[in-house]
């Protein structure tokens, strides 16, 4: 017990003296309250227009700008955080579920369960899934949830595999033999034992998930088949300024910057994180 | 290593088979067909059609048609467009996304590669980070934002390059081929840099350093055959991201290829294209897989068990 509870302070502070992780770690934080407040500190709604002031640039009135509509591009990329930060989030969490208990499941009872189930990892690998996650959603419409659905369901291929290493790694060891001689159940050796100790690769997959998660809505969105008008992710934010960005280049930049550095922060605090919690695996 | 090749290439037919099956289900359980948008069209027109697409024959007759034709290499007709094969517009597009990709994977490698082992050699120096600040500008800068992005500078304020069309104009392939590979091109050098410096390290390396070899026969004689393994495994699966890409790139730039075909049979629903796409996109990728694990096992011989 005292030896993992050290783990985890020795990884905090490798985690602390990393300077990238912790710059990426406090812009996801400020992006994340951004997101959380945007009602209250949004300068203008979402969906209010000025029809007769159109596309203007940026000015004091508004920071970011105006959109050929003449709605407020500040606040359109502060409400556009809340659904493209929820999609990464949700949608990793979804991947996480479902890959977390069937790495768990197959490195663990090992054997046939565990050829098959992996076999199927494999073959489920090979597949176009863009191409799947668009027939789904022309299918059927353009739902939020099934949006989420569609791109958890595609991420989790990776996290079993990793889980199911992890898992092959402990199931040797002294703790998981004695618990098996003291007869507990499948159930809670999985929940209990294995999974608080490969809970440090699993964050670290899960912060590096995230941003693919939110590369793979925007550019659905972006191709006019993800989050539908009047609600706007990033990426529909970065559809709408290309259409215009030849006069109004600024609706094209602002979305795009932002979106840019939370891809950076993410990325960088997930690399630091796996510097940090398993030095091991970390020489890329 | 034919009889590797041989069974993997039987292990892919029942994938292959199921994937169109569910593509072909999927798209027969879509509410609303292809021929109630738009335009309205009488109840006599709307069964004529329906006759002529054979759409009111039993669900196992239409299926085991329309397998049959897909082994022949017919996808049968498209929806939105009377009198064209989906199969004929396939192969219209086909050779432009093929170009492009090539265009792009060579671009991919070649700057990625002589980035990637650059920075291994140079390790720690600027040689080192400057690339690998670059690939991750690479990495974290959607191809859908890289894009827009080169037209509005190279295109639209330097006007320097033509920002639309594929073969038209002198010089419209290179903004399209430098925005599908420049993603590529990050992970390439990434993926090299590591797997050189994990060779580099190693004491056949040294060996071949204490006999006198040239630092560059050390590099690309030895060093690279191995080191560069990640990169021959990531072809494979890149491909799938390229055809992904280049629905982007492809709308971005209009460029009359195959991903934008695909995206406007999305939005049109004209079901028929997307099936025989998708079933043909999943064919190439797997093929692309297998190719690139046999590539790898020709590299490594470890990896044959």
């Amino acid at each position: 017990m005292n030896n993992n509870s050290s783990l985890w302070s020795d990884a905090y502070r490798r985690l602390i003296q990393n300077k990238a992780a912790m710059i990426g770690g406090i812009i996801l934080i400020f992006l994340i309250l951004c997101a959380l407040f945007a009602p209250l500190i949004a300068p203008y709604s979402y969906s209010y227009q000025d029809l007769d002031l159109g596309a203007s640039k940026p000015s004091w009135e508004h920071l970011l700008g105006t959109d050929v509509m003449g709605r407020d591009l500040l606040s359109r990329i502060l409400y556009g955080a809340r659904i493209s930060l929820m999609v990464g989030f949700v949608a990793t969490s979804v991947a996480l579920v479902i890959g977390v208990s069937w790495g768990i499941v197959a490195g663990y009872l090992g054997g046939r369960v565990d050829s098959v189930m992996m076999r199927i990892v494999d073959v489920l690998y090979g597949l176009p899934f863009i191409i799947f996650i668009i027939l789904l959603m022309v299918i059927f419409g353009r739902n939020l949830w099934l949006l989420f659905g569609a791109i958890g369901a595609v991420e989790w291929l990776t996290m079993a595999r990793i889980v199911r290493g992890q898992v092959i790694g402990l199931k040797n060891q002294e703790f998981v033999l004695a618990a098996q001689a003291m007869g507990v159940s499948n159930m809670s050796m999985f929940r209990k034992h294995l999974f608080p100790n490969i809970l440090g690769p699993i964050a670290v997959y899960a912060t590096l998930t995230i941003p693919q998660v939110m590369l793979l809505e925007s550019f659905l969105s972006f191709l006019g088949l993800g989050i539908q008008p009047p609600m706007s992710s990033w990426g529909t934010l970065i559809k709408d300024g290309v259409e215009s960005m030849e006069e109004y280049s600024w609706l094209l930049i602002y979305p795009g910057l932002t979106f840019t550095i939370t891809l950076f922060a993410l990325n960088f605090f997930g690399d630091g994180l796996r510097d940090a919690l398993d030095p091991k695996t970390s020489a890329d | 290593m034919l009889l590797i090749f041989l069974k993997r290439l039987l292990a892919a037919i029942p994938v292959l088979i199921i994937v169109a099956s569910l593509t072909f289900f999927f798209v027969r359980l879509a509410p609303g067909g292809p021929f109630d948008s738009d335009r309205a069209v009488s109840a006599e027109v709307l069964i004529n059609l329906q006759e002529a697409y054979n759409l009111n024959a039993p669900l196992s007759e239409q299926y085991f048609d329309y397998m049959g034709g897909v082994l022949v290499g017919d996808f049968g007709p498209s929806f939105r467009y009377p009198g064209r094969g989906v199969s004929e517009m396939i192969f219209t597009g086909l050779p432009i996304t093929l170009e492009l990709a090539l265009y792009a994977i060579l671009i991919a490698v070649f700057v990625g590669v002589l980035a990637g082992v650059l920075a291994a050699l140079k390790r720690n120096t600027y040689l080192d980070f400057i690339p690998m600040a670059i690939a991750m500008i690479g990495i974290c800068v959607p191809t859908f934002l890289m894009g827009p992005l080169l037209v509005l500078i190279f295109g639209i304020n330097l006007e320097l390059l033509p920002v639309s069309g594929w073969g038209n104009l002198a010089g419209d392939k290179i903004l399209p081929s430098i925005t599908l590979g420049f993603a590529y091109a990050a992970y390439i050098a990434r993926l090299s840099r590591g797997g050189m410096l994990e060779i580099l390290s190693q004491d056949f390396i040294r060996t071949a350093r204490a006999k006198g070899l040239s630092e560059r026969v050390v590099v690309t004689k030895h060093a690279m055959q191995g080191g560069l393994i990640p990169v021959v495994s990531f072809l494979g699966p890149a491909v799938a991201g390229l055809l992904a890409g280049s629905f982007v790139v492809e709308t971005i730039f209009q460029i009359p290829g195959l991903g934008r075909f695909y995206v406007e049979a999305a939005f049109n629903r004209d079901y028929t294209m997307i099936l025989g796409t998708t079933i043909f996109f999943s064919s190439m990728i797997v093929f692309f897989n297998l190719l690139s694990d046999m590539a790898v096992l020709m590299l490594n011989p470890r990896a044959r068990d």
